[in-house]
Parts: C-alpha cells; sequence; structure tokens
C-alpha cells in the first residue's frame, strides 16, 4: 500500500495522532519532566556566572588581558637556544611515564587477580582490593606527587611514584575486568587435563587477558606522559617544571617553546602507542578503554 | 604401508610446529630484549634510584601517619572536632569546587558540542571547516588544563574564575571530539528525511541528529562531571581556586593534619560523584550504549 502525501488530509492527520500520541510527541509528565530538568540546570548554570564574577567589568578586563597580555604574547615562540635542553627533560618526562606506568602494571598485576570475581573465592577479599584499587584512584597524580615531593624530596622519584600509585589502582580495576571477562572453557580444559593453579592461569588465563592487558598498559603509558608532563608544577620532575617556572616568570614566548615540545611528543606517543596497541589486539576498532580515571 | 602416510604428515607437523615455536621464540627473546633496553634507559634517565626510594619510603610512611592527629577513643568526639577546626571554611571550598567544576562542565559542553558538529566529516560541508575546528579542539585537549590554569591566573588573576576558564577550555576539547565521533556514527536516513521534506541545516540538526546522539552525549557528559571534579581538585594548585588550593597552603605551611582533614574530604566526595555519576548514567541513560 502507498500513501501519498497529496492525498493525507488534516483531518487524517489528526486521527493517527488521537491513535498513537507517543509516535508524535511526548507524554505531558514526560515533558514537565525534561522541562524541569533543563530549568534547574539553566538556573544553577546562572547562579554560577553570578557567583563567580562571570557578569563583572573585572571579568571583561581579564578577558582583554588574556588576549593582549598572553595570546599575543606567547608568538613567536623563543628560546630556540634552550631547545636541546627543553627535549632532554621532555625524554626525562616520558621516562617517569615509562617507570612509573611499569611499576604500576608489576604492582596491580597480582592484586587484579584478588580483585577478579572469578578467580577470588573470598568475597570480602575481593571487594576490599576493588575499594583500596577506588582509594588509589581517587587522588590526582598531582595530589600524590604533592606528598611525595614533601616524602622523597623534589625530583622526578616523587613523580614516578606518584604515577606508579595511581596506576597500581588503575590498573587493578582493569586487569580484574579483562580477567572477568575471559572465557570459562579454556580454564576447564586445562583443570580436566590436571593442571594445577599456577598452570590454569598461565595456560588458561595469561593467553586470554595478556593481550588486552598489555594495549591497557600502553594506553595508560601514552596518557601518563600528559600526567607526567604537569607534575613537574610541584617539584616532582618532568617539563612540567620548566614551564611553569617561565609562565611564573612571564617569560611566555619560551613557555610556547615548551608547550610545542610537550604537543609534539604527546603526539608522537599517542601514534606510536596506537600503532602498537592495533598490532596487538587487532582489531582497531575495539573500543578504547574508557576508564573513569582516563582523562581524554 | 597404511599408516604412511599419516606417519608423514605427523613429521611434517612436527616440524612445522617446531619451525613455529622456534620463530615465536625468536621473537619474543628480541622483543625482552628490546624492553629490557628501554627500560633501563628510562630508568637512567628519570634517575630512578631505588637506594633512594628504599631509603624514603620510611619519610613517606612517617608522613602519611601525621596526616591523621592522635584520636583517643575516650576524646574522639572532641579529637574529631579539634582536628576539622576549619570545617566551615573547608566545606565552602569544596562547595566551590563542584560549582566550579558544574560550570565548566555546563560551558564546555555547549561550546564543545556546538563545535562537534563542524568537526564531524558527516556534518561539516567544507573539509576547510572540519580540518580548523579539528586542530582547535585537539589544542584545546593536548595542552593540560592545569597550564591553561597557569595562563588564565596571569590574566584574571588569583582565584576561581581561572579555574573555570581552564577546565572549560579543556571540556571544549574533550566533548568536540566524542560528540564529533558520536555524530560521524549516526545513521544518515533521518537527516535525508528531514533534508527531503525542505528542511534547513538547524532543522537537520534539531530533528534528525539531536535526537540520535542526546543519551551519548548525556553519558558522556556525566562522565565529564565526573572528570572535572577531580580537576577542579588541583587547579588550585596554580592558585585557580577550589579545595586544592587550601591543600596546597597547607602542605606547603606543614600543617600536616589540615592537609589529611582536607584529602579525607577530597576522597569521599570523589568517591560520592563516582557513585552518583554512575547510578545517573545508568538510571537517565537507561540502555545508552558507551561505545562509540
Amino acid at each position: 500500500m502507498t500513501v501519498r502525501l497529496a492525498d493525507l488530509t488534516a483531518a487524517d492527520i489528526a486521527a493517527e495522532r488521537m491513535r498513537f500520541p507517543h509516535m508524535f510527541s511526548h507524554s505531558a509528565s514526560q515533558r514537565l519532566r525534561q522541562w524541569l530538568g533543563w530549568t534547574i540546570v539553566a538556573g544553577l548554570t546562572l547562579y554560577c556566572l553570578y557567583r563567580f564574577d562571570f557578569v563583572s567589568l573585572g571579568f571583561l578586563h581579564g578577558v582583554s588581558k588574556f588576549a593582549a597580555v598572553v595570546v599575543a604574547q606567547l608568538f613567536p615562540p623563543t628560546g630556540f637556544d634552550n631547545l636541546p635542553m627543553f627535549i632532554k627533560v621532555m625524554g626525562e618526562t616520558i621516562a617517569m611515564a615509562f617507570i612509573g606506568t611499569l611499576l604500576g602494571a608489576a604492582f596491580a598485576f597480582p592484586l587484579s587477580f584478588l580483585a577478579s570475581k572469578n578467580m577470588t573465592r573470598s568475597r570480602p577479599v575481593q571487594f576490599g582490593t576493588r575499594r583500596f584499587a577506588d582509594l588509589l584512584r581517587s587522588f590526582d597524580y598531582l595530589i600524590w606527587a604533592l606528598i611525595f615531593v614533601r616524602a622523597l624530596g623534589l625530583g622526578p622519584l616523587a613523580g614516578i611514584m606518584a604515577i606508579a600509585i595511581v596506576e597500581t589502582g588503575t590498573f587493578i580495576k582493569l586487569y580484574s575486568e579483562a580477567i572477568e571477562n575471559l572465557d570459562r572453557k579454556q580454564i576447564d580444559g586445562v583443570t580436566a587435563a590436571g593442571g594445577n593453579g599456577l598452570q590454569t592461569i598461565r595456560f588458561g588465563v595469561l593467553p586470554q587477558v595478556l593481550p588486552m592487558m598489555l594495549s591497557n598498559t600502553l594506553y595508560m603509558f601514552e596518557h601518563n606522559v600528559r600526567s607526567a608532563s604537569i607534575l613537574g608544577i610541584v617539584g616532582a620532575g618532568g617539563i612540567g617544571f620548566l614551564l611553569a617556572d617561565r609562565l611564573r616568570a612571564y617569560e611566555l614566548q619560551e613557555a610556547c617553546l615548551i608547550i610545542m615540545v610537550l604537543v609534539v611528543a604527546v603526539y608522537a606517543i599517542d601514534y606510536l602507542s596506537k600503532t602498537l596497541r592495533e598490532r596487538l589486539i587487532g582489531d582497531h576498532r575495539r573500543r578504547e578503554p574508557v576508564d573513569d580515571a582516563v582523562q581524554v | 604401508m597404511a599408516n604412511a602416510a599419516p606417519r608423514g604428515l605427523a613429521a611434517r607437523f612436527a616440524s612445522e610446529y617446531a619451525a613455529h615455536r622456534r620463530r615465536k621464540r625468536v621473537y619474543a627473546t628480541l622483543f625482552g630484549a628490546v624492553f629490557v633496553v628501554c627500560v633501563v634507559a628510562a630508568a637512567i634517565t628519570a634517575k630512578f634510584d631505588v637506594i633512594k626510594l628504599v631509603d624514603g619510603l620510611p619519610r613517606t610512611s612517617e608522613f602519611l601517619l601525621k596526616l591523621v592527629p592522635p584520636i583517643g577513643m575516650s576524646s574522639f568526639a572532641n579529637d574529631v572536632r579539634e582536628w576539622y577546626w576549619d570545617i566551615g571554611k573547608w566545606m565552602g571550598s569544596l562547595l566551590n569546587t563542584l560549582l566550579m567544576a558544574y560550570l565548566a562542565t555546563v560551558l564546555g559542553t555547549f561550546i564543545g558540542g556546538f563545535l562537534s558538529f563542524f568537526a564531524a566529516r558527516n556534518l561539516a560541508g567544507h573539509y576547510l571547516i572540519y580540518w580548523t575546528t579539528r586542530r582547535l579542539l585537539e589544542i584545546a585537549r593536548t595542552v593540560p588544563d592545569i597550564v591553561w590554569a597557569l595562563m588564565f591566573v596571569i590574566a584574571f588573576g588569583i582565584g576561581p574564575l581561572a579555574g573555570i576558564l581552564a577546565i572549560t577550555v579543556h571540556t571544549i576539547g574533550a566533548q568536540g571530539k566524542l560528540f564529533a565521533e558520536v555524530n560521524e556514527n549516526i545513521s544518515p536516513l533521518p537527516i535525508d528525511g528531514i533534508r527531503a521534506a525542505g528542511g534547513s541545516w538547524w532543522q537537520e540538526i534539531r530533528f534528525a541528529v539531536l535526537p540520535q546522539v542526546m543519551p551519548n552525549y548525556l553519558s558522556y557528559t556525566f562522565w565529564r562531571m565526573e572528570l572535572n571534579v577531580r580537576s577542579a581538585t588541583i587547579v588550585g594548585f596554580v592558585g585557580a581556586g577550589g579545595i586544592g588550593h587550601d591543600l596546597f597552603t597547607s602542605v606547603q605551611l606543614l600543617y600536616f593534619a589540615d592537609a589529611g582533614a582536607i584529602l579525607l574530604i577530597i576522597v569521599a566526595t570523589i568517591m560520592l560523584i563516582d557513585v552518583l555519576s554512575e547510578s545517573f548514567r545508568h538510571s537517565a541513560i537507561g540502555k545508552a550504549s558507551f561505545a562509540h
């Protein structure tokens, strides 16, 4: 049956609207709820704009100052004499991220088995390990760095430990999720052939989860290069120290060069890690580990 | 005689399997060697010093212990009250932090969401628009938010305004990219429908695109809110407002018990926000997939 638009009359449409009201619009209560939701969002936004002085001369003054002082003075970048030093410090930053990620992965690997429902029979142990991981993750890298700078002194070691601690939490979560998603049959196979606990893990579990784990680890390494680049702001090593120093001294053009080095390095690492991850898990359309701790 | 062919096959299998194993072992050894070289090089570059670390660990635990003042069983309420002596100010900072994150999320989501239509290959119209928007969004999110905060503090002075703007810029970059990816994955059929019925570009966006992408947008926005609360707790380290400012000063002034009290407030808040955001995502979005 074909319906031609020209044959439809207003009465037909009205009749259809009576028969299938939900096809034409949401119900009144649904619309009310949506309207109410948007009103609350808008109201709270207006209140915040007012509370934080967005509607003031000071704000306009700040905007003009940002345009005139900050943006205009960033370009052109200068300090190319220091470029080799910047690149060297960027290398140190990447090394910090690498060692920190590695330590985190090493701490998290055994704990992630404890945190998996299908590997640990004791519910309190499994639940406790998970919450411990949440606790480690819930402080930002910079907060841990602040703590470790006090304890270990200024320098990259504090930054490495900050990354290692946060990553322990993140990896326990990511790894245990990978372990929980594995296929039971291979484990049963190894057990049926008379394998003991360790052999079950080695031949039943690891072949299934290792690619996913490696891919997650690489992804977090990529992410941690970004994190490591700001830890220097609290004195925990890396290029962030130089950047904050130049910005605070109003040497914006040199800061611009440092930001450029940082952006190029981040892109290079992203590209490398993406290529490696695609080779590791094959299907490049596979979902990124969109984790609560991962900042995009 | 009858077994000759299978025996030949078995021998071929054995030799090919052995070759395969050998090849794998060579790769594994090579990969392992490269990896070890990387680790050693990185450890040297980053001046990773195990002795210094082991020396520092007792100091770390000492420091962590100092974060909590002695709390006796008999005088529990009093001790806790004394520990949280400045609770009024800290709660004010916490409220500021949450509102900073909220405002930055809303502003960043709206601006980033608007830009995402120009950053989606199927909606941008012209390649030049697509390319420029993509690069702008990339710059906005590749520069860390705390670096934006340092720059905004120069222009706007010390205070929450600089922090909000910094987180907003980062949110624009992140949401713009994520939303653009959602936009690129929509079905083109409704757009064709609106276009065939004579709709304008705006009507295409409103009636064909938004209904398809809204669940994913909302889900990403809740998630971004969660991340922005974390960011808002640290931008205070460079003077951009929020509870991070209180934490930073108390650590700098060696008021460790204060720092501990603030850390506890932060961890409780973050965990609460995590739980709330997750339940919101599940209830409000329902079956909306997080895949992109």
